[in-house]
């Protein structure tokens, strides 16, 4: 009986070290934030509170995109004790892009290239400490690249 | 370009730049085929930077980010010959990683 529960366990710690790369990255990717398709949705999953405005974020993206499948983005954060950058477009199907967590001396910057369903706002929000901050900027899109 | 995978990383004026281009269909799941079929979500989900072993970028992204994605990032604390690896990892398990020594630009 002893040897049967012993057996047991050691067959569920092995399915569970089998699994255990897979799961991890499944706890580490932040479903509910990228699958939401609403902005608020997006930033209630990263857990971003109070936005204030700011003008120490730089944001280099085009005004006009003639091909919405590659849009280069350019972000800049002049915010000290900047931890983390997060690339949102409002009016796309899924509109969190990406989000970057930067340590150990890396510049609060990221040249990123993304795609637009169509013309929108592109967000950027800054984490520093507690606080978050957020620009803006309109790109106009041509042709939609959210397949 | 499944196994395309480019790095380099430049010193200059005290701060290290580092360019990746990762070879990956960033599939949406969205997309149909011209028969019709909806060809299933497959894109890169976690990218990782490392600096001699140290972390100093964390990416998460989602469906998003271009095909084959490129991404540039800034080191201040990085010296010629410092070792700077990227991996990712995506949506099906699938995985790559790249190494490169911080040269002179």
């Amino acid at each position: 009986m002893h040897r049967r529960i012993w057996l047991k366990g050691l067959l569920a710690a092995t399915a569970l070290a089998l699994l255990s790369p897979l799961r991890a990255l499944a706890a580490i990717w932040n479903k509910a934030a990228f699958e939401s398709e609403k902005v608020d949705g997006a930033l209630k999953g990263l857990a971003v509170t109070h936005i204030d405005p700011t003008k120490d974020i730089v944001l280099i993206a085009p005004d006009m995109a003639e091909n919405g499948a590659i849009v280069q983005i350019e972000v800049e954060s002049r915010i000290p004790g900047t931890e983390s950058i997060a690339i949102l477009v409002e009016k796309n199907p899924t509109p969190l892009i990406a989000h970057y967590v930067f340590s150990n001396g890396a510049e609060p910057y990221v040249i990123t290239r993304i795609k637009m369903a169509e013309t929108s706002e592109v967000k950027v929000i800054v984490k520093a400490g507690n606080a978050y901050f957020s620009i803006s900027k309109l790109v106009n899109v041509a042709i939609g690249g959210c397949n | 370009m499944a196994d395309l995978m480019k790095i380099r990383a430049r010193f200059k004026d005290g701060v290290t730049e580092v360019k990746i281009l990762m070879g990956h269909p960033m599939e949406t799941g969205r997309r149909k085929t011209d028969a019709g079929d909806v060809v299933p979500a497959h894109f890169i989900q976690l990218v990782t930077a490392t600096l001699n072993g140290k972390t100093v970028l964390e990416a998460q992204w989602g469906t998003g980010v271009s095909k084959n994605p490129y991404l540039t990032f800034r080191l201040r604390n990085a010296r010629l010959g410092d070792k700077i690896t990227v991996s990712w990892h995506d949506n099906r398990g699938e995985s790559n990683s790249i190494e490169a020594a911080v040269e002179a630009a």
